[in-house]
């Protein structure tokens, strides 16, 4: 795409882009210590963890402020309107992931460097690398204006869900064992559930990247891991974009 | 380019009556040809707005739409422009006529040497024999169409010149409306005016197309986004994009709209 006749307005839209890329980063750092923290009991990574999510709220705002400045000033259209409310989306998204890492982090302080169950620990990760590759697959989709691998990260949801219901299963025969259990599983099954729900911010963006480059929402339902589905075409994507 | 019409109707899901068609336009400055070919319709009791960098044609097309241009000798238009099916670019078409159909409105405020009461009563007399008391009536009616009527009302006998940039304007299109034309052409009426002005006009235009079809050029993006119904896009005499203008300003489809609207034209 060419440049603007007024610099100054490249200048902010690229400044937003980087602000997104710094807060995505951040995202994933948290999240992937977060259980780091978590299967090794580790209970200062955990408030680390958690100091840092200050920075991605610091980080929100500032792009809602640039945001909204540069729609005051530019009165953008078209593809510029769309990267500029695309910026603000994705930034509620990612200080989302980050609050959900916090949480993460919050339940391994509450747990005390109390040790979880081996296969349980594998579970856990298991999940969280499933999720944390989609998260980095949908940001890089997001700077390289890449719908084809949006759609993939958005048509590939189920495993995450497949892995939680499969390791909420465990946690109860845990929970049935012996009540003195209740109380890890619980947090375990919380972090797993957070763990889950970054994996929707990371289907989120994917739909505002759709958005974003093709100019239209996404309006079919998304594929579910119990019903059979056929994949989403790429929108028409207009061309030159 | 005939997918004017097909797309307008396809997004709105009914269609709406072509007030003006305008079929393979070209237009002629001498030798120069200032429009391409322009295939185009204008909606009735719809806002069609033209925007395009300077020189592209949307004046020039403007002034097509009641003949203006035949006011100048070298100047001539071929293709067709109907106007309830009737077309208006053929010899023997009566032109005063046709502008008391067709009226427009310019850049600069125009208001008559002479009384306000008089610069609306004058192009009534032109076309109409009313007396006092019904002129009385058409002037009010006019005035207040144009939302002049509450601010003028105690001075019907003053200089339209002492009425302020926008107050003019509005007498303008008072005057314009007062002839009780089809179609109303605004040809940048807003870019001698401060913001109040600019955002009584637009007011108004909302209200005026109840009852006109109105085509507005403008250089003023936002404008356009907000007062118009379509939006055509015209670049060097030729109309690259036409659609509803949701979709003009937001996911427009070629990309020399895209350029223009968000600033990239270099």
């Amino acid at each position: 795409m060419s440049d603007h006749i007024v610099r100054s307005f490249d200048d902010e839209l690229l400044a937003l882009g980087r602000s997104i890329s710094e807060m995505g980063g951040i995202a994933e750092t948290m999240f992937a210590s977060s259980v780091d923290a978590l299967v090794r009991s580790d209970t200062q990574l955990a408030q680390r963890v958690i100091a840092t999510d200050q920075r991605l709220d610091a980080l929100e705002r500032e792009i809602e402020e640039k945001a909204i400045l540069t729609i005051a000033k530019r009165q953008p259209m078209a593809v510029d309107l769309r990267a500029i409310i695309t910026s603000i989306r994705l930034a509620a998204d990612l200080e989302r992931v980050g609050d959900l890492a916090k949480n993460i982090g919050k339940r391994v302080v509450a747990m005390n460097g109390q040790f979880i169950p081996q296969k349980i620990a594998g579970g856990v990760t298991h999940m969280s690398d499933l999720a944390l590759d989609r998260l980095k697959r949908v940001l890089d989709a997001y700077m390289n204006r890449d719908v084809e691998t949006a759609l993939d990260v958005w048509n590939n949801d189920e495993e995450i869900d497949t892995l939680y219901n499969s390791l909420f299963r465990e946690l109860l025969t845990y929970m049935m064992e012996d009540p003195r259990n209740i109380g890890f599983c619980t947090h375990l099954l919380f972090c797993a559930k957070n763990i889950e729900r970054i994996g929707d911010h990371a289907t989120n963006i994917a739909e505002t990247i759709h958005y974003l480059v093709t100019g239209k929402t996404i309006t079919v339902e998304r594929p579910r891991s119990n019903a059979s589905y056929a994949p989403l075409e790429i929108g028409e994507i207009p061309k030159g974009e | 380019m005939n997918l004017a019409a097909s797309t307008a109707t396809a997004h709105t899901g009914h269609t709406m009556a072509e007030r003006i068609a305008i079929r393979d336009l070209k237009f002629y400055y001498g030798d120069a040809l200032a429009l391409k070919g322009i295939n185009l319709p204008l909606y009735d009791r719809k806002v069609t707005a033209f925007i395009g960098p300077s020189g592209c044609g949307k004046s020039t097309l403007l002034r097509v739409l009641n003949r203006m241009y035949d006011l100048y000798p070298g100047q001539r238009a071929e293709g067709e422009v109907l106007l309830d099916g009737e077309n208006i670019l053929a010899p023997g078409v009566d032109l005063n006529l046709l502008r008391s159909r067709v009226g427009m409105v310019f850049q600069k405020p125009t208001p008559f040497p002479m009384t306000i009461y008089d610069n609306i009563a004058f192009g009534v007399k032109l076309y109409e024999k009313l007396s006092k008391a019904e002129m009385d009536v058409r002037v009010e009616e006019s005035l207040t169409k144009a939302a002049l009527w509450k601010e003028v009302k105690d001075k019907l006998n003053a200089s339209g010149l002492s009425l302020s940039g926008g107050q003019q304007q509005r007498l303008c299109i008072a005057r314009t409306v007062a002839i009780k034309p089809e179609v109303i052409l605004f040809d940048e009426p807003c870019s001698a005016l401060d913001p109040i002005s600019t955002a009584k006009i637009e007011e108004l235009i909302d209200e005026l197309k109840s009852d006109y079809t109105i085509a507005i050029v403008t250089h003023n993006m936002q404008q356009a986004a907000r007062v118009s119904e379509h939006t055509a896009f015209m670049y060097l005499g030729e109309l690259i994009e036409f659609n509803e203008t949701d979709r003009i300003f937001t996911t427009p489809k070629d990309q020399r709209t895209q350029d223009y609207i968000t600033g990239r034209f270099g």
